[in-house]
């Protein structure tokens, strides 16, 4: 590059002039392909939810809706019909903020101290400990659905609020006690023992030094487990019970629920609604979320 | 002089690693203790055994007359200064200082006016609403030592506080360590690397070498009456000239010469194997080199002016040996001197153990 020959009377000076190259073109002709591709199932679902019955019938599922309508949103949130009952998915929506609302916070508090306690206060057998979680993740969880059945009927709280809380929390555990420790093993450790010379005990030094050193990784934490325990279906299928169905199964009841014919506009409504809370959080949290992916990279 | 921390046959391991090994070290009250060693040699370990911050495999650590071997670090009366600063990061410089003294408890009157009497003697007064990252090394550095300040301790300990520092804050930070030991009179344990550091502010150096203390003294002694070869080689700069040879009738037979170590004040006198060690700087040319007990012909290799000296390499019987001369000396490579040393000021080494003779 540098042997190419500048042509006469212009002196090199200053920041070198940048020039679109061919390899330029051809990086940024990918990323936009790349990103239609991702993008056009969801374009086409948001069309088709706009689209009439006996437009969808006749036309093209590329074309835009010739007279755009939000009636079927309006019914996929609140009269589609989940088997017997017909309240769409707004009761599957609370039931899914109440599991998030509740399951985040536990699962994070007790991971944070978890990471905490295994970073910085090393205790006979903490190594195996950590070892024993970490291989936590790696349990496939079918095999512990029914003894947590058995466990939580044991003490009534199968079918339950708390159940599924401690279910989310538990399954949560490995990777965010991982996440945490890591991030804990990373900051230095002379800043724990300045802490435990000016006299702060294991409470103190959590609150008063690490806390406030943790909010980016609580972040990743918080990104990782809305998402996560908003997609869940098995969990919330299984240990939730009838009144507390998380929307992902209504919104499954709701696609294979057929009064004659299927509507198509409706399911793709649904669909959208009860994706739009994990997208929010994409499109909201940015950068962050790429590191929740880095972080989670792990989870396989 | 009373004592102030006394380590009683201190050892500790990881695992099956031995990094202390029954340790014994007494320091006075008010005195300045320098522990200096190659990195890895167990320096910071001590300290944090001292400190409490690490479970002791053996032995005892009293403070203050105390038995501390148990307690927790807040209760040995230490405060303690970290090679990384260890500020913490979300408070700022005065909430820093002062919380050791909220966690214990102290009214907030008194914290403030601890805080301020801190801030003036470290001269942070601008700056104590700033977070660390808001200051220079020096003056986050100066914090870390307003954080050991306050808490009113009988003992500070050091770990490489200078170490992060670029030369020229080193210097100066180091010139108001010791002027701050003048004015508070504190037991103070430093632990460093750098010989100048160790040189400049202990009352008393302890070398240490994989653990062990090799030699325990005032800076003087260490230089001019090392105990062994190691403490020798690691004090100087450049270091000092090793020649060995054949220790026989009162003199050091090498290659082609004799020294003569007539005025040499031997500990204990023997024959064989032995290691003569002199100073680059006790190494004179020309006409001085005529004043000298011994002295020989010999031709310089290499020359590096420093400025203030200029330090040049030759050979003595086969053996590179280096010397100190006055910049105004003409040295260039190639060239015939006359050198000359007193071996009466140097140092004589067993050839095998190493030891002092
Ligand atoms: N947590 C640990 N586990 C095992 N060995 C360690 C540990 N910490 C330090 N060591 C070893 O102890 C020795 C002394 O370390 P240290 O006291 O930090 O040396 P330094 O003199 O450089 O401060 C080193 O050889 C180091 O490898
Ligand atoms: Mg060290």
């Amino acid at each position: 590059m540098s042997s190419v020959s500048l042509p006469a009377g212009i002196e090199p000076s200053g920041p070198r002039p940048r020039h679109v190259t061919a390899t330029r073109i051809g990086i940024y002709a990918f990323l936009l392909i790349a990103a239609l591709f991702f993008l056009i199932p969801l374009i086409v679902m948001i069309m088709t939810s706009m689209k009439s019955m006996s437009e969808i019938r006749g036309g093209n599922i590329f074309a835009l809706p010739m007279q755009p309508t939000l009636d079927y949103w309006v019914k996929a949130w609140s009269s589609a019909c989940t088997g017997r009952d017909c309240y769409g998915l707004a009761p599957g929506f609370f039931n899914s903020v109440k599991i998030t609302v509740l399951s985040v916070p536990v699962s994070i508090v007790i991971a944070m101290i978890n990471g905490y306690a295994l970073s910085f206060w090393r205790f006979r057998g903490s190594e195996l400990m950590f070892a024993i979680l970490l291989f936590g993740a790696f349990v496939p969880f079918q095999v512990l659905v029914y003894p947590i059945i058995f466990g939580l009927s044991r003490v009534g709280l199968f079918g339950t609020l708390p159940g599924i809380v401690i279910v989310h929390t538990i399954f949560g555990m490995p990777i965010l006690t991982l996440l945490f420790r890591n991030f804990f093993a990373s900051l230095p450790v002379e800043l724990f023992k300045a802490a435990r010379v000016d006299g702060a005990g294991f409470w103190r030094i959590f609150f008063s030094v690490m806390l406030p050193m943790s909010v980016p990784i609580t972040i990743v934490a918080v990104i990782l487990q809305v998402t996560g325990i908003w997609n869940d279906f098995i969990f919330g299928l299984v240990f939730a019970g009838r009144e507390n169905m998380p929307m992902t199964v209504q919104l499954n009841n709701i696609v294979r629920t057929s009064t004659g014919t299927v509507e198509y506009s409706t399911n793709m409504a649904a669909t959208v609604l009860t994706g739009a809370v994990p997208l929010i959080v994409y499109f909201v949290s940015g950068k962050w979320f790429v590191r929740g992916i880095a972080a989670g990279a792990v989870k396989g | 002089m009373s004592t102030s921390v006394e380590i009683k046959d201190l050892s500790l391991n990881y695992g099956t690693v031995t990094v202390l090994d029954r340790l014994n070290l007494e320091v006075g009250k008010g005195e300045f203790i320098v522990l200096l060693g190659p990195s890895g040699c167990g320096k910071s370990t001590l300290l944090n055994c001292i400190a409490g911050l690490l479970d002791i495999s053996a032995g005892q650590i009293f403070i203050s007359g105390k038995n501390v071997t148990w307690d927790e670090p807040k209760d040995r009366g230490i405060g303690m200064v970290f090679q990384s600063y260890a500020l913490y990061p979300q408070m700022t410089v005065e909430k820093n200082m002062s919380f050791g003294l909220r966690v214990a408890g102290m009214p907030k009157p008194e914290v403030d006016a601890r805080v301020k009497r801190a801030a003036e003697i470290l001269q942070l007064e601008s700056l104590l609403q700033r977070k660390p990252v808001e200051l220079s090394g020096g003056q986050r550095q100066r914090v870390a030592i307003g954080r050991a300040l306050v808490r009113d301790v009988d003992v500070f300990l050091f770990d490489e506080p200078l170490s992060n520092l670029d030369a020229k804050l080193r210097n100066d930070l180091r010139v108001e360590i010791k002027r701050l030991h003048h004015r508070l009179k504190n037991t103070m344990i430093y632990v460093t690397h750098d010989q100048i550091e160790a040189m400049t502010l202990a009352d008393r150096i302890a070398i240490m070498k994989n653990g062990v203390i090799q030699q325990l003294a005032d800076p003087h002694t260490i230089y001019n009456k090392p105990t062994n070869l190691f403490v020798a080689g690691f004090i100087g700069s450049p270091s000092m000239n090793f020649i060995r040879g054949d220790l026989t009738g009162g003199a050091l037979n090498i290659d082609g010469a004799s020294i003569p170590l007539a005025n040499y004040e031997f500990k204990a006198p023997m024959n064989g194997a032995a290691v003569l060690g002199v100073r680059p700087e006790h190494v004179v040319v020309g006409e001085e080199a005529q004043k000298m007990p011994f002295q020989v012909e010999s031709e310089i290799e290499i020359v590096e002016p420093m400025g203030a000296d200029t330090i040049a390499w030759t050979k003595l019987g086969g053996q590179s040996l280096t010397f100190r001369a006055d910049a105004e000396v003409r040295l260039v490579p190639g060239q015939k001197v006359l050198i000359g040393f007193d071996p009466g000021r140097g140092s004589v080494f067993n050839g095998e153990s190493g030891e002092r003779i």
